[in-house]
């Protein structure tokens, strides 16, 4: 056995990889890791307990690893799969099969909440459950140990009663929480798991050599029988888990069993629960029977089969009244699942006719909802419970941990109660995702792992992934730690980034007397003047002693960029006293060795010194006076000061000032359910309230050298650069230091252009420096004239001020608008003028992605529908608490949705069937009213075209001409059936763009079946892949995009097959529009194809080059700056080839000149290209030459194809 | 024609050597110089400093967008960014096989750390290296550091990769140092297998008008092969190890002035840049119809025939003054009529 420090996944895994053969798997948010960690394992050839080293094979899709699963089970290889969520829905057609066949097998999930309102990559039971009924055993466990032990048990337990199991875990709370684990040795892993079992599996496998037919056609004959066989096999199960857990405590001493009792020997209320929330509660239950209190809890192990009986003898026999806590919701059901069962079990032994006999009085059972999400689940709820408990008549069912003033459903319960081991060290700490934080502290937890004491770990992440923020929870202590919630009162507070010690609720987690840390350039003197009034105000009422460091200046110093981790790590140790100095500094360095060892000993000499450097720049502020300043409003004062902080723009709408206010704010739990919507539909463009400064650099004009042509707008990731043009005129009433430029353009004089940053939402990504044609010219500081000169260009980055940024902004949204009928959409100077609608999302800084969206919401965004498969582009398109895609200002602007990853084709080509549906009732009404609304507007109405964006506005200014004289006649007959049916169609007489938008991993994967079938319908839906060639969304998974010889997570020995051209296979059809674009090499091209997709009244496909932070990019020490030069060299070098196929014309058009760079000038920029040269040199450069190959391959197909003539491609109609 | 030659202790076939450049950077184009016909390949230059930058570089790189999304706790897949040159041991292995048995490969070492020269050049000889050519291209930017212990530097470098290594080592140097004669007597003794001369330096270039600064690498011309065919002829017959002549060999009559100075073998890069791998071939062929005119039938009984006159001219007065004549009389007279 081996004690290290681990989270969940990893405890996981770590038995499931090694008791396997197979692991069929697919990447889906919180279970990745684990599969993650087994690809990597299996490409290190690290073996399994039987002597052979694990295959581990990603699928297309849940669905596929569940099928591959199945048929691997059949051959006689013991299998295993991780996932979670939608993912594990996916596999339920083939668990029916599973189980049926008696065929064991674990399957290890993360467990976590289901889609339904929205999308949640948090933890809780909604997959498992429904999964329950699928003939699975399910096991689950509650912390990181449990995840390991429970894993081997579940295998044990598996072969040993032919049935698969679930074995599950909360999703983040324990997948990813960082905790000390015993790890069981390989031969232990043998002893526990019989070998003899594992023979007897294979013997079952079907083979030619002893033939049988397994999954036959059953009729009403026998089906039902047959179905009834299997009952002996799970009525053996309790039997066998508790028999698998018995060995592992003989084993190991770790006692387990299928229902643990903890608390009060007699008590009279006991809470039962499954999961993590089990320890919580637990350990509450023991704290007030230590205190007096007759309570007790029962954890919840096996759930499936039920086994009653153990329910039954874990649960003291003076137990009245019972409450049963479901982390999942089933509306509509009597009660959720555990619940049901305990109460069908309890009903079933206090009846009187049962044997062998009524023993006991039936206790009065309540049913409770807590943790959704992974919603807090803390003592003070645990006890809220208990007391309710003890009211004469306890609600029959509740929730506990939000409030629920529609149904009145939630229990009150006071959060104060600290139940916490007194010699626990508690600590918070927030980070910026960029400074390293996280990685440290997970280091600090491994040396205070190391060091013998416990500790544990866990974070909280951002729902932006630029500029984003995290939160660190960490608690050390001579005694195991099992605390599953996050710090309420910490005994140290580091604040790494000087601008978060504003926000109220960063030192609400600090305990009275507790130490802060805080990272702010500001000089020792001056530090208590900079900080803001909540937060002078926490440090006084609560006594806090504060330290500053100028972490940032330590780290560049020593060479470290801005990763202040290390320098921030060491100053946690010499404050906070976790260890003794000497103990601590070379424990720090041995860290670093080991985590930055592989990365070469420059990084970890420039790491030592930077903790020999930190401990210098400490310093303790001194804090004025002890008197708390008069208007201390206390903790809810700073909350209302947060709140405030927001700073919501009165004009807002009111849901934004209040609803999406709080969860700017870090209240969002506070918010009560009558706030949010009840059918997940909330208001577009918010994204524009949210305005989150995350980059001291941003794009800065200079309109002397500008020369207009709009390609650091088109570029722009995240829609920051806006232009405009106006007469002159206007400029009258622009505030001081507003910027313009006489317009450079013929025919229209006295007019003034301004390109306006939006500085504020900037990320300082410099794409649009790079794009900037303008040459650069060496320009002397102002500052110091003769102290050199710096690079510039017509857009550059620099400092701004907010105030200054904020006028201009405002003035210049006072400012007209390009009239879309008279821009030149077919330019990149002229689509510059078209408005956004898609901004300031959360994407990274210098996403590849977003520039076509935003383009999108450009081109057709006011008639726009988007079906956006899950992904990256759902996430930065749709996570709460703000949104990009916005409106304009008649209040018009894309609708958006997304409803799974798999069948996103499917659910857009749906918009267009209601869409078609809805305007062909249209005309039908239309044509019946003709007389009655005017001839001549009728006709015009049904023969107008509306190819032209000015034919769009007359048909728009038609059918508000037709709303209006419909609402007439209405008025005039009230009820008329045919004219109350236009009405509520009429819009679509304009025609809608319908946008199917997702990435590679649904286009190419997961999706592939669905989106092959809607490109063969015929329909008018446009098909928008953002093509990244990896999973991005859930950490740059290999997906059937992923190019040859790029190095991948699940693909990490290098992509051994060529990258899957989707082009090809639609152009097929003859049917589909295809082109193939990268904005970078060609911003005309893009612009072009897009229009010519949306135009073609058919299916098309567009795949856009999408250059990722997973590609391992960056110039000049700034990650993704040089995305577009990527992706004009993987044009030029024939990697990327330009193509329009239009099925009009049946022409094929090479768009790209030949390749004119080596593969290696794009390849050789790109680290994912690299890893492999450096690990396998041999491999990289075979698969380096089949790739020039493949090139030149492709390229001569597509010569060839330029050449034919129409008659050569099929026919769109299918004619010869 | 016997055009065999000894280098470093080994046995070439003849005396052209490819030295370090793009062509032998693979194995393929290592594959074609044997084909051509060449005595050794001496590979592109493995530079510590590089690979310590790329290791920093991917490291940050690896790092990119981590812990900080809850969905994407990191991009790409576990792996090691040591700066140790798997590429680089792969190469000689690959350039190995691919140049056959009788043609050695040479690796081509620059370090910046006294561990990176001897680790490095011992795992170049065990992934099959035939020598080591000590690329030491060391220019002491301070400009106040003494010339002893800059000097000092390339015999301790010498000596600790020595020390370190069985296969032979040679050590090429540039010419600039106040007596480069004693500086490769210095190193002779300090136990090089041999010299190669001269190192190219690469050097900076400024653009006026964009206000850049480039650092351009330009092709040697036979116009630039005086200086080292002098200090050959110089050094030819006083020193006990090997003599490697580099720079602006052009063609095969560029060769046999280098044999006639001294040289045991003479490297070319530019010539197979400009014309190609086969090119070798066509400088070798010119080199054996020479000697067949010239009546020579092996390498040894012209290598160093003219080195005592050709070395004279470099240090005597003599030389100098006639030279200054001999270009007042071309370029006066041409400046005149134009």
């Amino acid at each position: 056995m081996t004690r290290v420090t681990i989270d969940g996944n990893e405890a996981a895994v770590s038995a499931a990889y090694r008791l396997n053969d197979v692991c069929c798997i697919y990447p889906i948010t919180p279970s990745s890791p684990m599969a993650e960690l087994a690809d990597e394992w299996s490409s290190k050839g690290r073996p399994n307990v039987w002597g052979g080293v694990p295959t581990v094979v990603e699928m297309q899709s849940e669905g596929g690893a569940a099928g591959a699963l199945h048929g691997s089970l059949q051959g006689g290889s013991l299998t295993t799969t991780f996932t979670a969520s939608q993912g594990l829905l996916l596999m339920i057609p083939n668990m029916y099969k599973i189980a049926g066949e008696l065929t064991p097998a674990v399957f290890h999930v993360a467990a976590r909440s289901l889609a339904a309102q929205g999308l949640s990559i948090f933890g809780d039971h909604s997959d498992v459950m429904a999964v329950r009924q699928t003939g699975f055993a399910m096991l689950c466990s509650a912390s990181v140990q449990e995840a390991h032990d429970l894993a081997v048990v579940a295998q044990a337990a598996s072969l040993a009663t032919r049935l698969p199991f679930v074995h599950f875990f909360d999703g983040f709370r324990t997948s990813h929480e960082l905790n000390g684990c015993e790890l069981l040795s390989d031969d232990e892993l043998r002893s526990l798991v019989s070998y003899d079992l594992v023979q007897a599996h294979r013997a079952r496998a079907l083979s030619p050599e002893r033939p049988v037919v397994r999954g036959t056609a059953q009729n009403p004959d026998v089906y039902f029988q047959a179905r009834e066989t299997v009952n002996p096999f799970y009525a053996s199960v309790p039997a066998a888990v508790q028999t698998a857990m018995s060995a592992l405590a003989s084993l190991t001493g770790r006692e387990y069993s299928l229902m643990s009792y903890h608390g009060h020997p007699q008590a009279e209320r006991v809470i039962v629960i499954m999961g993590s929330g089990a320890e919580t509660a637990a350990a509450t239950a023991g704290y007030l029977a230590g205190r007096g209190q007759r309570v007790g809890v029962v954890q919840v192990r096996l759930f499936r089969p039920f086994p009653a009986a153990a329910l039954l003898d874990a649960l003291p026999a003076t137990a009245t009244r019972i409450a049963v806590l479901d982390r999942t919701k089933e509306p509509g059901s009597l009660g959720e699942p555990l619940f049901l069962d305990v109460l069908a079990a309890l009903a079933e032994a206090c009846s009187p006719s049962s044997s062998p006999g009524p023993g006991r009085r039936m206790p009065l059972v309540t049913g409770g909802r807590y943790g959704l999400s992974s919603k807090e689940f803390t003592p003070g709820m645990v006890a809220g419970i208990f007391d309710e408990l003890s009211r004469p008549a306890p609600r029959p069912r509740f929730t506990i941990g939000i409030t629920d003033d529609v149904s009145g459903s939630s229990l009150p319960y006071d959060d104060s109660l600290d139940i916490e081991d007194p010699a626990t060290t508690r600590a918070v700490f927030f980070g910026l995702g960029s400074d390293g934080t996280v990685s440290a502290n997970k280091n600090s937890i491994k040396i205070l792992g190391d060091a013998g004491q416990h500790a544990q770990g866990y974070f909280v992440y951002d729902s932006k992934k630029s500029g984003s923020e995290t939160v660190s929870h960490l608690r050390f202590g001579p005694r195991p730690v099992s605390a599953p919630y996050l710090i309420r009162r910490a005994g140290f507070v580091g604040v790494h980034h000087a601008r978060l010690i504003g926000r109220g609720e960063v030192l609400d987690r600090a305990a009275p007397g507790a130490v802060v840390l805080l990272n702010t350039p500001v000089p020792p003197s001056a530090v208590w003047e900079s900080l803001p009034e909540v937060a002078r105000s926490q440090i006084l009422a609560r006594k806090l002693t504060l330290y500053a460091i100028d972490a940032n200046a330590v780290a560049r110093s020593a060479g470290l960029g801005g990763r202040v981790n290390t320098v921030l790590q060491t100053c946690f140790f010499a404050i906070s006293g976790v260890l003794p100095a000497d103990e601590a500094i070379p424990a720090i360095k041995a860290a670093i060795a080991k985590s930055y060892g592989k990365r070469g000993p420059e990084v970890v000499a420039r790491n030592n010194a930077a903790v020999d450097a930190a401990v210098a720049g400490l310093h303790r502020v001194e804090v004025p006076g002890a008197e708390v300043p008069a208007g201390y409003a206390g903790v809810e004062g700073a909350a209302a000061l947060s709140l405030a902080q927001a700073a919501i723009p009165a004009d807002a709408p009111e849901f934004v000032r209040t609803v999406t206010a709080a969860m700017l704010a870090g209240r969002g739990d506070d918010l009560p359910v009558s706030a949010l919507p009840a059918d997940g539909t909330y208001p577009s463009g918010t994204s524009r309230y949210e305005k989150r400064n995350i980059s001291d650099l941003v794009a800065v004009w200079d309109p002397d050298l500008c020369i207009q042509c709009g390609n650091c707008s088109f570029v722009c990731p995240h829609s920051v650069i806006r232009s405009t043009f106006y007469p002159s005129d206007l400029l009258a009433d622009a505030p001081d230091g507003f910027q313009s430029a006489p317009l450079d353009s013929r025919g229209l004089p006295d007019r003034d252009f301004t390109l306006q940053v939006y500085a504020e939402d900037c990320t300082g990504c410099g794409l649009c420096v790079e794009a900037c044609p303008v040459p650069v010219r060496g320009v002397a500081p102002e500052t110091a004239p003769g102290a050199g000169t710096t690079p510039h260009k017509a857009i550059n980055l620099g400092t701004y001020d907010r105030g200054q940024v904020r006028r201009n902004v405002a003035f210049f949204e006072t400012l007209p608008l390009a009239d879309r009928s008279r821009v030149d959409f077919g330019t990149v100077r002229g689509a510059q003028f078209l408005q956004p609608l898609f901004e300031f999302s959360g994407a990274c800084a210098g996403c590849g992605e977003t520039p076509y969206l935003r383009l999108l919401s450009q081109l057709f965004g006011d008639r726009l529908m988007v079906a956006n498969a899950t992904g990256c582009s759902s996430i930065y398109g749709g996570n709460l608490p703000t949104t990009p895609w916005t409106t304009n200002r008649d209040g018009r602007g894309p609708a958006w949705s997304n409803s799974l990853f798999e069948d996103n084709a499917e659910f857009g080509l749906g918009f267009r069937l209601a869409a078609d549906q809805q305007l062909a009732l249209a005309r039908t009404r239309l044509g019946e009213l003709r007389d009655e609304v005017g001839t001549d507007l009728v006709d015009e109405i049904l023969s107008a075209s509306q190819r032209r964006e000015s034919e769009y506005a007359a048909q728009r200014w038609r059918v508000t001409r037709l709303t209006e004289r419909l609402a007439e006649l209405d008025a005039e007959n009230p009820g008329a059936p045919s004219v109350r049916d236009l009405l509520s169609v009429a819009d679509h007489l304009v025609r809608r763009s319908v946008w199917i938008v997702g990435g590679d991993g649904w286009a190419y994967d997961i999706g592939a079946g669905g989106l092959d079938h809607v490109l063969a319908s015929g329909r008018d839906v446009n098909v928008l892949v953002l093509d990244t060639e990896v999973y991005s969304n859930t950490g740059g998974q290999a997906s059937k995009a992923t190019p040859l010889g790029a190095v991948a997570k699940f693909a990490a020995a290098g992509k051994r097959v060529p990258k899957k051209d989707l082009a090809l296979q639609a152009i097929a059809y003859g049917s589909v529009y295809v082109a193939r674009v990268a904005m970078g090499a060609d911003p005309q091209q893009t612009l072009r194809a897009l229009r010519e997709a949306e135009a073609y009244d058919g299916p098309s496909l567009v795949i856009a080059y999408s250059h990722c932070i997973a590609h391992g990019i960056e110039k000049d020490g700034q990650l993704l700056r040089n995305g577009m030069d990527q992706q004009y060299r993987a044009v030029a070098s024939g990697y990327w080839p330009l193509i329009r196929y239009d099925p009009v014309t049946r022409a094929f058009l090479l768009d790209s000149p030949r390749p004119r760079l080596p593969l290696s000038a794009y390849t050789g920029q790109e680290l994912r290209f690299r890893i492999l040269a450096r690990t396998d040199p041999g491999v990289a450069a075979q698969l380096a030459e089949r790739a020039e190959e493949e090139i030149r391959q492709r390229w001569t197909t597509y010569e060839e194809m330029a050449a034919r003539g129409p008659e050569r491609f099929p026919a769109a109609d299918g004619s010869a | 024609m016997d055009l065999s030659t000894r280098y470093l202790g080994l046995t070439l076939r003849n005396p052209l050597v490819a030295s370090a450049g793009p062509v032998t950077s693979t194995a393929d184009g290592v594959r074609k110089l044997a084909d051509a016909g060449v005595g050794a390949v001496v590979l592109p230059s493995l530079f510590e400093e590089q690979l310590n930058h790329q290791a920093t570089r991917d490291s940050y790189l690896a790092s990119a967008g981590t812990e900080s999304f809850g969905e994407a706790l990191s991009y790409l897949p576990g792996a090691e960014f040591d700066p140790w040159p798997h590429q680089y041991l792969h190469l000689i292995e690959q350039a190995t096989a691919a140049a056959g048995a009788g043609v050695p490969v040479i690796a081509s070492l620059n370090g910046v750390s006294p561990g990176g020269w001897t680790d490095y050049a011992t795992a170049m000889q065990e992934a099959g290296a035939a020598a080591i050519e000590l690329n030491i291209y060391y220019l002491p930017g301070d400009p106040l550091i003494p010339a002893r212990d800059a000097e000092r530097r390339y015999t301790e470098i010498l000596i600790s990769v020595k020390a370190a290594v069985r296969i032979p080592v040679a050590v090429k140097i540039g010419p600039y140092f106040s007596s480069p004669g004693e500086m490769a007597t210095l190193l002779d003794r300090a136990g090089a297998d041999g010299l190669v001369l001269f190192n190219r330096f690469l050097q900076t270039d400024i653009n006026p008008e964009t206000f850049t600064v480039s650092r351009g690498f330009r092709l040697s011309s036979p116009g630039e092969s005086s200086l080292p065919r002098a200090w050959i002829s110089l050094l030819h017959g006083k020193v006990d190890c090997s003599l490697a002549a580099t720079t602006g060999v052009e063609r095969a009559a560029d060769v046999a002035a280098y044999l006639l100075a001294g040289a045991d073998v003479v490297m070319t890069t530019s010539a197979l840049l400009r014309h190609g791998p086969a090119y070798a071939a066509d400088l070798l062929d010119g080199l054996a119809g020479w000697m067949h005119r010239k009546g020579f039938t092996s390498v040894t009984e012209l290598r160093g025939l003219l080195s005592a006159e050709a070395g004279l001219a470099v240090p005597g007065r003599t030389g100098y003054l006639s030279a200054i004549e001999q270009a007042t009389h071309a370029f006066g007279s041409a400046q005149l009529s134009s």
